[in-house]
C-alpha cells in the first residue's frame, strides 16, 4: 500500500476508486469491472506522469524523504552479495546510523558506506533516523583506510538529513570527525563513487560524498542545510521551508547544471518508492559503468588527483 | 578631539570609510560582565577587557598588525568569484546584502590573507572575520583559504589561520557546502609539502568551518572562552529539548575533550605560535622565545583536571 504525498491527491482518488471497484467485484462476481478498472488505471498513470513531470523542489524534498523510498539496506540487499558489515570506530562506539563494510558488486569486491534511515519505528530509532554521530564518521575513515590498503573501490550511498546535533556528539568532536572523513576521502588512491539516494544533508553527507563520481537520483535532494532549518535561519520562520527549498537549488537538475554532481540516475514517474526494481537496475548500471570505465589506466596518484582537482574546480567557472 | 569633531565627523566618515564602531562610542561594554571599558584601554590591550580578561572581537587589520613583526604585513590578492550564482533572495536579495556588508566593513568578504614575519620567520596568515556576514564560508572565503594555503606552499612558509565563523553561507547553497572539500584539498597539499598549519580558534567558530579546514590543523590553539562547535547551541537545545551545561562548547571544554592543544591568552599568541612554528620548521633557537616559554606552560584552565577525566565523560550517553 503506497502512502500518498499531498500533491498526489488526484492519483490517490483514482486509485481509491479502483480499489473500491475491485472490492465490489470480489463480493459480487456478476459485475464485470475490467473495462472500468483499465480506464481508471490509465488515468491514474497519466496523472502520475503529469505530476512528476513538474515537481517543485519542495515536492521533490517530500519524495526524497518518502518513507517507502528505497534505503541503504534495500540497495545492499539488491546489488551486493556477501555483504559483510563491519562495526565500531575502535575508539568509542558503534554507530548504526552509518553503515560500513565490504561485499561484492557483480562479483567484484567493493567497500561500502552509507546512512540507513530505517523503515519502521524500531529501526528508525536504532539507526537514529540516519543521523550519524562522530563514531559513524570515524568508522567510515576506518573502512576507507582498509579499502585503500587492499586496493578496493568504494561506493557510498548517501541518505541523511545531516549529522546528529547532540551534546555527546559535540563532546566527542562531531566537527573533527566529519572533517577527517572528508579528508580521508580526498586521500584515497582507489576509485570512489557516491550516490545521493534520498537526502544529502550538509556536512553529514559531504563527509562520505567526496568522490571521483557523484551521482544523484532524479528526485533526491542535496543541500547545505535542510529547507526547514534554512528557513528558520534566513526567514526566521521554519514554515517558509518551501521558499527555502525553491531558492537553495537542491534538486538533481540544479546541481548538475552547477557542476556539483556528475550525473543523474532517472526515476520513473511516481518516484523511486513506486519503482524499486527499476531504480535498482539503473543504479546498478551506473555503478557498473563507473567501475568499468573510470579506472582505465589511471594509477593511484591519478585517481586521487582527479578527485582533488575536480572538487577544487567546482564553482570556479560560474558567473 | 573636540565636540564638533564628534558630532560632524561620523556622518562624513560613513561616506568615506567603513564604520569604525569602537572609536565612535568611546565606551565599550563587556558582553559578559557588563562593565564599561574605555575604548583606548581596550585597543591598547588588544581588545581584551583588562579586568575580566574577556576576549572581544578584534578587527583583521588589528589582528595582523599586533601579531606580526613590527606590525608589518602585505595582503595577498584574492581570486574573484561568482557573486550570486544562485540568484538568491530571502527577505533581501543576496547581492544587496553583500553590498551592504562591503560598505559596512570595507572588506570584499570575510577573509584576509597576508604575508609577513613572526620573530623573523616568514609566515602566511589568514584572518576570518566574524563581522562580515558572520564570517560565513562561501565561495569567496573558500577560495581565500585555498589561496592562503597555496601561497604558504609556494612561499614555503607555515600557514596560520585565525578563524571565526558561523558556518556555511546559506545564500550560496550547495556551493558553500563544496568549500568543505575544496579547502580540505588545499590543507592536504600544504601538509604534503611538509609545512605546518596552525589554527587559532576565536569566538565563535561553528558549522561547516569547524567540520572542514579549521579542525584539520597540525596544532589547534583557542582564545579563552571562545564558542567552538559543529552544531550551534540553539540547534542542539531544540533537538534534545534540554538546557546545555555551563561552559559547553567553550575553548576550555574543547581542551578537556581533546580537540584543542592549548587555550592561549591573546597577549601570548605571538610568542606561542612563534615558538611552535620555529620548532616545527627547525629554525634556530631564539633567545627571546626561549625566555618566554615558562609563562606559556601556565595554561589558563580553571577546570578540574584529574583522574576522572580519563573515564567516560558523564554526558557521553546523554544524547
Amino acid at each position: 500500500m503506497t502512502s500518498y504525498l499531498d500533491f498526489e491527491k488526484p492519483v490517490a482518488d483514482l486509485e481509491g476508486k479502483i480499489a473500491e471497484l475491485k472490492s465490489i467485484a470480489t463480493s459480487d462476481q456478476a459485475v464485470s469491472i475490467d473495462e472500468e478498472v483499465n480506464r481508471l488505471s490509465a488515468r491514474a498513470d497519466e496523472a502520475l506522469v503529469d505530476i512528476y513531470k513538474k515537481l517543485t523542489p519542495w515536492q521533490k524534498t517530500q519524495v526524497a524523504r518518502h518513507p517507502q523510498r528505497p534505503h541503504f539496506s534495500d540497495y545492499i540487499r539488491t546489488l551486493i552479495t556477501e555483504w559483510t558489515p563491519l562495526a565500531g570506530d575502535r575508539k568509542f562506539a558503534e554507530d548504526p546510523a552509518l553503515q560500513a563494510g565490504f561485499g561484492r558488486f557483480n562479483g567484484q569486491p567493493v567497500a561500502i558506506l552509507g546512512q540507513e534511515k530505517g523503515s519502521n519505528t524500531e529501526s528508525r530509532l536504532k539507526h537514529n533516523f540516519g543521523m550519524a554521530r562522530p563514531e559513524g564518521y570515524r568508522k567510515a575513515v576506518r573502512i576507507m583506510d582498509m579499502a585503500d590498503r587492499f586496493d578496493i573501490p568504494l561506493i557510498s550511498f548517501v541518505d541523511t538529513a545531516g549529522a546528529y546535533p547532540g551534546i555527546g556528539a559535540e563532546e566527542r568532536g562531531q566537527a573533527e570527525a566529519i572533517a577527517r572523513s572528508t579528508e580521508r576521502s580526498l586521500e584515497l588512491g582507489v576509485p570512489n563513487i557516491a550516490i545521493i539516494i534520498g537526502e544529502g544533508g550538509s556536512g553529514g553527507a559531504i563527509a562520505i560524498a567526496t568522490a571521483n563520481r557523484v551521482l544523484m537520483l532524479e528526485n533526491a535532494i542535496y543541500s547545505v542545510i535542510s529547507p526547514e532549518a534554512g528557513a528558520s535561519i534566513l526567514w526566521r520562520d521554519a514554515a517558509k521551508a518551501q521558499d527555502a527549498a525553491n531558492n537553495m537549488k537542491i534538486t538533481a537538475t540544479d546541481l548538475l547544471s552547477l557542476g556539483v554532481v556528475d550525473g543523474i540516475i532517472p526515476e520513473p514517474a511516481g518516484g523511486a518508492h513506486r519503482h524499486h526494481a527499476e531504480v535498482m537496475e539503473s543504479t546498478s548500471r551506473a555503478i557498473s559503468q563507473f567501475l568499468t570505465d573510470f579506472p582505465g589506466n589511471r594509477g593511484r596518484l591519478e585517481i586521487r588527483e582527479h578527485r582533488r582537482d575536480k572538487f577544487l574546480a567546482i564553482g570556479t567557472n560560474l558567473s | 578631539m573636540n565636540w564638533i569633531n564628534n558630532v560632524v565627523r561620523p556622518r562624513i566618515r560613513s561616506f568615506l570609510k567603513p564604520k569604525d564602531t569602537g572609536s565612535e562610542n568611546l565606551w565599550v561594554k563587556d558582553p559578559e560582565s557588563g562593565e564599561m571599558v574605555f575604548y583606548r584601554d581596550l585597543e591598547a590591550n588588544m581588545w581584551v577587557v583588562p579586568n575580566s580578561g574577556y576576549h572581544m572581537k578584534i578587527k583583521a587589520a588589528d589582528r595582523l598588525s599586533t601579531f606580526l613583526d613590527d606590525g608589518k604585513y602585505d595582503t595577498v590578492p584574492l581570486p574573484s568569484v561568482a557573486l550570486d550564482p544562485l540568484k538568491f533572495r530571502d527577505s533581501k536579495r543576496y547581492v544587496d546584502r553583500l553590498k551592504e556588508q562591503r560598505l559596512k566593513t570595507g572588506a570584499d568578504d570575510a577573509i584576509t590573507v597576508a604575508t609577513g614575519e613572526l620573530f623573523a620567520q616568514p609566515v602566511t596568515v589568514a584572518v576570518q572575520d566574524f563581522d562580515f556576514m558572520g564570517g560565513s564560508l562561501g565561495m569567496a572565503a573558500g577560495s581565500a583559504i585555498v589561496t592562503g594555503l597555496e601561497t604558504a606552499a609556494e612561499r614555503h612558509t607555515p600557514f596560520i589561520l585565525f578563524v571565526s565563523s558561523g558556518g556555511a553561507r546559506m545564500q550560496e547553497g550547495i556551493l558553500s557546502l563544496m568549500q568543505m572539500p575544496r579547502t580540505t584539498v588545499a590543507v592536504l597539499r600544504l601538509r604534503e609539502a611538509g609545512l605546518p598549519f596552525i589554527v587559532v580558534f576565536t569566538n565563535p567558530t561553528t558549522g561547516g568551518v569547524t567540520a572542514s579546514y579549521a579542525m584539520l590543523g597540525d596544532v589547534h590553539l583557542a582564545e579563552p572562552g571562545a564558542l567552538i562547535g559543529f552544531a550551534g547551541p540553539r540547534v542542539i537545545e531544540q533537538t534534545i529539548r534540554e538546557k546545555l551545561p555551563k561552559g559547553f562548547q567553550r575553548s576550555e571544554y574543547l581542551y578537556e575533550h581533546g580537540m584543542v592543544d592549548m587555550v592561549v591568552h591573546r597577549h601570548n599568541l605571538r610568542e606561542t605560535i612563534g615558538s611552535i612554528v620555529g620548532i616545527l620548521t627547525k629554525a634556530p633557537q631564539r633567545d627571546e622565545l626561549s625566555e618566554t616559554a615558562p609563562a606559556r606552560l601556565a595554561t589558563p584552565i580553571a577546570a578540574s583536571a584529574g583522574d576522572d577525566l580519563m573515564g567516560v565523560p558523564e554526558a557521553a550517553h546523554a544524547e
